[in-house]
């Protein structure tokens, strides 16, 4: 008890600004403070902007075809998206943020929450010193908000971006409650985490406008017209912790699942069994909100507290066809586990992030040898995956691999992507090279 | 093992192996043989700071750093006076010495037919990362 009543909590949640399109800039850095846009598979629509293209008016989700014309006029850059560097700068991004808390949680590709808890020093100079070595080390620029509640740093941060004096850091920890309500006034009701452009009018009718007015309102009314979801941000931002650490909604780009272990890891088998987890929750999140991927990361690594070697494995696996199909995903991850994987060492945490979601399905046949429904039976399916995974244990990697996983290794030669960068830290052959 | 310890009389089975055995009695840990050495634990430090980069051109031939030859580039070093790095000027990555002396900041190429860049009042140097190794294949192409 002590302890924790000696130091009020402190949550820090760091993003990446523009993370795809920063990720670009760091291997090329003449796209510095040009308008720049990602664009998602198949050319299709603006997925990332940086403050330049936003400033030209593009939006998100923007299709490139109606923004081309800014090409030729504006000096607008538009690339396809490289999701190979994404992922690895991503994870660079993370296991940096990592060294400065056991308790971190990643909650998306550019987003990690970790816990500053009684960690010595002020919210300002610890948010700076996050800042300053994600930038130095990774080269990604980044905001950082601190709470004392998740929603109150997410809301740290969402002032930390639009508010230029704060240099990046907002620090909500030292406010008290009246300052902390003047201070998330300024937060629009749809910008709070979890609220959405859904829920929105029908709080803007009840009189609740922003952040604080939620903060404010009866907690009763709240949950029995909403829902007790609501209810819960509700009393986040009035500064009462309720959302549990790993347990919070989806965010609609990416679905992230990663935990920590227990007791570390070492064997293979373990791994998938975990990561197997990680992605058939991801896959239930992508389903209720009835969309689709077509790029799976994961990763494990090591804990950069404990003594010994230190090893981050991390892949991105495409697939050629969008999916919601836990069976697709589970072989997808094996597969990429199969990759990364090195024995003898102590993992300590693994995560799988569902990328690129689009709530359409990419309109092709699919091969289907196991059913599409396979989900919904776990049972028959886990035993299928356990025989597959045995016969491969034992006459090698992919002697068995469902039709998905298969089609999943055969590259991305059907998808455009006209505009992409090379995998400059993930292929030999597309390292960048030093010209002068 | 800097101290001499007693052998047993025994005698006493030697794997080929670099664990250290003492006493007679090796330990049950020892019956692995010993993992091989990795690359990777000898040449990168701080493996989420560190990249690789293809070197093109001749402009650090003094320094055996020659066309076609890859770096490891790490991000976490402070530069200082001496690195050799890999700055961005002009959008550019370029790889050179650093001279950081007397409120002096140069770029040195290591070759003479390749000039050195000045930095001026004002004029911002920007460090991408600090260069730790430099490799190539020796191999003469068949």
């Amino acid at each position: 008890m002590g302890i924790q009543e000696h130091h009020p909590r402190r949550i820090a949640l760091i993003d990446g600004n523009s993370f795809y399109c920063s990720c670009e800039r760091v291997m090329r850095p003449a796209l510095e403070g040009k308008p720049l846009i990602v664009l998602s598979n198949n050319d299709g629509c603006a997925i990332a902007r940086t403050q330049e293209a936003k400033d030209l008016g593009i939006k998100m989700g923007d299709p490139w075809f109606k923004i081309k014309h800014l090409a030729d006029s504006r000096g607008l850059i538009a690339l396809s998206a490289n999701f190979s560097l994404y992922g690895d700068l991503s994870q660079r991004m993370m296991n940096v943020i990592g060294q400065f808390s056991p308790m971190q949680e990643i909650y998306s590709i550019d987003e990690s929450f970790a816990d500053l808890t009684g960690t010595p020093g002020t919210g300002r100079e610890l948010g700076t010193a996050i800042r300053d070595r994600v930038k130095q080390w990774v080269g990604i620029p980044t905001c950082v908000g601190l709470g004392p509640t998740k929603t109150l740093a997410k809301s740290a941060n969402f002032l930390a971006k639009k508010i230029p004096r704060l240099l990046g850091v907002c620090d909500l920890t030292t406010l008290d409650a009246p300052a902390r309500l003047k201070a998330i006034r300024h937060i629009a009701i749809e910008d709070v985490w979890g609220v959405g452009r859904r829920l929105a009018p029908q709080l803007r009718e009840l009189g609740i406008h922003t952040a604080a007015d939620l903060a404010q309102a009866d907690q009763r009314v709240i949950r029995d017209t909403f829902s007790i979801v609501l209810a819960k941000t509700a009393r986040e931002l009035a500064g009462e912790s309720c959302i549990a650490w790993e347990d919070e909604p989806p965010d609609k780009q990416q679905i992230m699942c990663s935990r920590s272990f227990g007791q570390p890891i070492t064997e293979k088998r373990e791994l998938l069994q975990a990561l197997s987890v990680f992605v058939t929750g991801a896959a239930e999140k992508l389903r209720r909100q009835q969309s689709f991927t077509d790029t799976v990361q994961i990763f494990i690594r090591t804990s950069p507290f404990r003594e010994g070697k230190h090893y981050t494995g991390s892949v991105v696996i495409r697939l050629v066809e969008t999916t919601s199909d836990t069976a697709a995903l589970i072989a997808a991850v094996a597969d990429g586990l199969s990759s990364v994987y090195r024995p003898d060492i102590l993992y300590a945490k693994a995560g799988v992030c569902l990328m690129n979601i689009q709530s359409e399905r990419a309109a092709s046949a699919q091969l289907d040898l196991f059913s599409r429904n396979s989900a919904d039976s776990p049972p028959g399916y886990a035993r299928l995956m356990s025989a597959m995974d045995n016969l491969n244990a034992r006459f090698g990697r992919s002697t068995v691999v469902p039709a998905d996983a298969f089609v999943a290794r055969a590259s991305t030669w059907s998808m455009r992507q006209e505009r992409m960068t090379p995998a400059y830290t993930t292929d030999w052959e597309q390292v960048v090279e030093v010209w002068r | 093992m800097d101290t001499p310890v007693p052998l047993s009389q025994a005698p006493l089975h030697v794997w080929a192996s670099p664990a250290t055995i003492q006493c007679g009695f090796p330990s049950p840990a020892e019956d692995h043989r010993q993992k091989r050495l990795d690359l990777n634990d000898f040449l990168i430090h701080q493996a989420d700071a560190t990249f690789f980069m293809r070197v093109r051109g001749s402009s650090m031939r003094d320094a055996d750093i020659d066309d076609g030859d890859y770096v490891i580039v790490d991000r976490s070093i402070q530069a200082q006076h001496g690195h050799i790095i890999v700055a961005v000027v002009d959008g550019e990555f370029t790889i050179k010495r650093l001279f950081r002396k007397r409120g002096c900041v140069r770029l040195l190429a290591a070759n003479p037919t390749f000039p050195n860049i000045e930095f001026k009042e004002g004029q911002e140097l920007i460090v991408w990362g600090v260069v730790t190794w430099a490799f190539k294949n020796i191999t003469p192409v068949a």
